[in-house]
């Protein structure tokens, strides 16, 4: 209705030029960043910069970046289903729960080999991706939330009760992985391992951003009945985004279980979930240099306030709440003029 | 010969009949308009056809199968595509962006071919942008392609609408009010429009619309309803003689405009 009204579209269009000047400067550094030289360039440095902090950085830099990397796989995958297809996950710790004991259980009870069990991983995150998926989808957002913060819950107990699981103690003794006869045990191996696996990430999100799948999630997220309208199957298309968004945790799970070498159900508590989600939102929903940014922050910053002591909590959700307060969309978001 | 045929419908809100005991049909290549006063029923009998509400009773044939089970996606599959009567763009999405929506059914690659961007994959996103090109080349906004929807002036978001739903390939095409908050020189564009979709695209065309005017030029047939009934059937001289037509609204609403 709005569209009829003249005066209401005046105010829409005003609404989007105050929050631009608002920031600009930010956002004309982002500006720079869609020229496609200076985007390749800085690319190129970062990835030096990355590739050679293990050779100055010391074991403590190498553990908070790993860290930072594998927080960024799970923001590339939960930005899938949040950021792509509008849908609000409040249990996104189950996925990457379900990819860590599988692979910690064929690994540690079935002694399968680690590289064998990251199909299975795939196999059991997609699973529960439609188990999860496949009923509540067709429930509109605030109700899905529910159901996902009830699954996830489900996921951790079930974990915590089960012997195969190792109940509330977990597994331990995950044997570490080999690849071409070098076996990954130091924290520089896996610093190499999670950055690939972020650039994989990366890689896979911004092919399906720009293809027919995620014009389609954008289609739905922008309005499901117009989406509907042209022939869209808003049900599979939202299941699909949260099949792929399960597959990303579920491998990033795995591993996470080769690197801690012990997984406990303690480790997918709801605050995980809300971190992720945090870390989405913070970023910048459906951007992906939002996700690595949110994703670094997320790991970064109660790092770097370590000195304060149990203090630096407080101190992140203020800083967060103010973040928040003055740029809603987030640090780096999907911008469109 | 009918593309669609209508029989019995009927849709109930709990104790409101909002369409009642409705048969009609639409010749295939016809222009076909669905008249009535304001809460007549017509955006819901549209809203049964395209699956958007399940009606209680009755059947609704189209290209000789039955749409009664179907979901609204499904329809727009089998052919028949739709616009809203208050706009319903992706407003924060590009006018190009916009219509390619309407080729989404009309292609098949997934989540593989989306990420190793298979030659089938890139072969059909060109086929998309090259189509979508041509239906805003159509309804002559092909200019503004890469503008965002929300920025456009009303009378080209109406467009943007045409063209998306002409992006679909449908055989049949319903168009809810497209002359609501058009002025006089974009409601004769319209009708050269409507015309030469029918034309060129061969598309058989079923509209609902307030402005006489633009009804009695543009349709060979006129559906009359009023309560969710049926009153009168014919051509525009018909239907503008049927004593039941006037009484519907004349007597209903002065404001109206007299037939």
């Amino acid at each position: 209705m709005s569209v009829d009204n003249p005066r209401a579209r005046e105010k829409e269009l005003t609404n989007v030029d105050g929050a631009a000047s608002k920031s600009t400067w930010v956002d004309r550094a982002y500006e720079l960043f869609d020229n496609k030289k200076i985007r390749n360039s800085t690319l190129v440095g970062l990835a030096a910069i990355i590739l050679l902090i293990p050779t100055f950085g010391g074991n403590y830099v190498m553990e908070i970046f790993t860290n930072a990397f594998f927080y960024m796989v799970l923001c590339l995958g939960l930005n899938i289903v949040v950021g792509y297809a509008g849908l609000l996950d409040l249990g996104y710790a189950a996925f990457f729960a379900v990819g860590a004991y599988t692979t910690g259980i064929l690994t540690a009870h079935f002694g399968m080999n680690f590289w064998l069990t990251i199909p299975f991983s795939v196999f059991f995150s997609a699973m529960a991706g439609i188990i999860i998926g496949g009923p509540t989808l067709r429930l509109r957002s605030d109700y899905l939330a529910i159901v996902t913060l009830g699954f996830g819950e489900i996921t951790r107990i079930t974990a915590r009760n089960l012997e195969i699981t190792g109940g509330a103690s977990g597994l331990i003794g995950i044997d570490r992985p080999e690849i071409f006869g070098l076996r990954l045990y130091q924290i520089q191996h896996f610093y190499y391992v999670f950055f690939i696996l972020v650039v994989i990430a990366i890689f896979v999100a911004v092919r399906l951003h720009h293809s027919r799948l995620g014009r389609a999630w954008q289609y739905i997220r922008e309005d499901e009945d117009a989406a509907e309208a042209m022939g869209i199957d808003r049900v599979k298309f939202k299941l699909y985004a949260y099949i792929i968004g399960a597959v990303f945790g579920g491998i990033a799970g795995s591993f996470f279980a080769v690197k801690m070498t012990a997984i406990s159900p303690q480790t997918f508590l709801f605050t995980q979930s809300a971190m992720i989600l945090l870390a989405v939102v913070l970023g910048g929903m459906g951007k992906i240099p939002g996700m690595i940014v949110g994703a670094f922050v997320l790991v970064i910053f109660p790092e770097v306030f370590r000195a304060i002591g149990d203090l630096r909590m407080l101190f992140f959700g203020i800083v967060l709440l103010i973040i928040m307060l003055f740029r809603p969309q987030g640090i780096w978001p999907e911008r469109r003029s | 010969m009918a593309i669609l045929e209508v029989k019995n419908l009927t849709l109930r809100f709990g104790g409101l009949t909002a369409v009642n005991d409705l048969s009609f049909e639409v010749d295939k290549g016809s222009i076909t308009s669905l008249i009535g006063p304001n809460g007549a029923g017509k955006t819901s009998a549209f809203n049964c056809l395209t699956g958007f509400y399940k009606a209680n009773e009755g059947d609704i044939i189209f290209d000789g199968k039955s749409l009664m089970k179907d979901k609204p996606h499904k329809i727009t599959q089998l052919g028949m595509a739709r616009t809203f009567q208050n706009l319903r763009l992706f407003k924060n999405m590009s006018v190009l962006e916009n219509v390619m929506a309407g080729m989404h059914c009309r292609g098949s690659v997934g989540v593989i071919g989306s990420i190793l961007h298979t030659p089938k994959q890139r072969a059909e996103e060109k086929k998309i942008k090259e189509y979508s090109e041509y239906c805003l080349d159509f309804v002559g906004i092909l200019d503004k392609k890469e503008r965002l929807a929300r920025n456009l002036p009303y009378g080209d978001q109406r467009r943007v609408e045409w063209a998306r739903a002409l992006a679909t390939k449908p055989k049949l095409i319903l168009l809810d009010e497209p002359g609501a908050g058009l002025n006089y020189d974009e409601k004769e564009d319209l009708i050269k429009l409507i015309q030469r979709i029918r034309k060129e695209l061969g598309i058989t065309i079923f509209l609902i619309e307030h402005d006489m005017g633009l009804i009695m030029k543009v349709s060979e047939k006129i559906i009359v309803i009023d309560y969710g009934q049926k009153i009168a059937e014919g051509n525009a001289e018909e239907v503008q003689n049927n004593p039941r037509v006037i009484e519907a609204y004349l007597g209903k609403e002065e404001e109206d405009e007299a037939i």
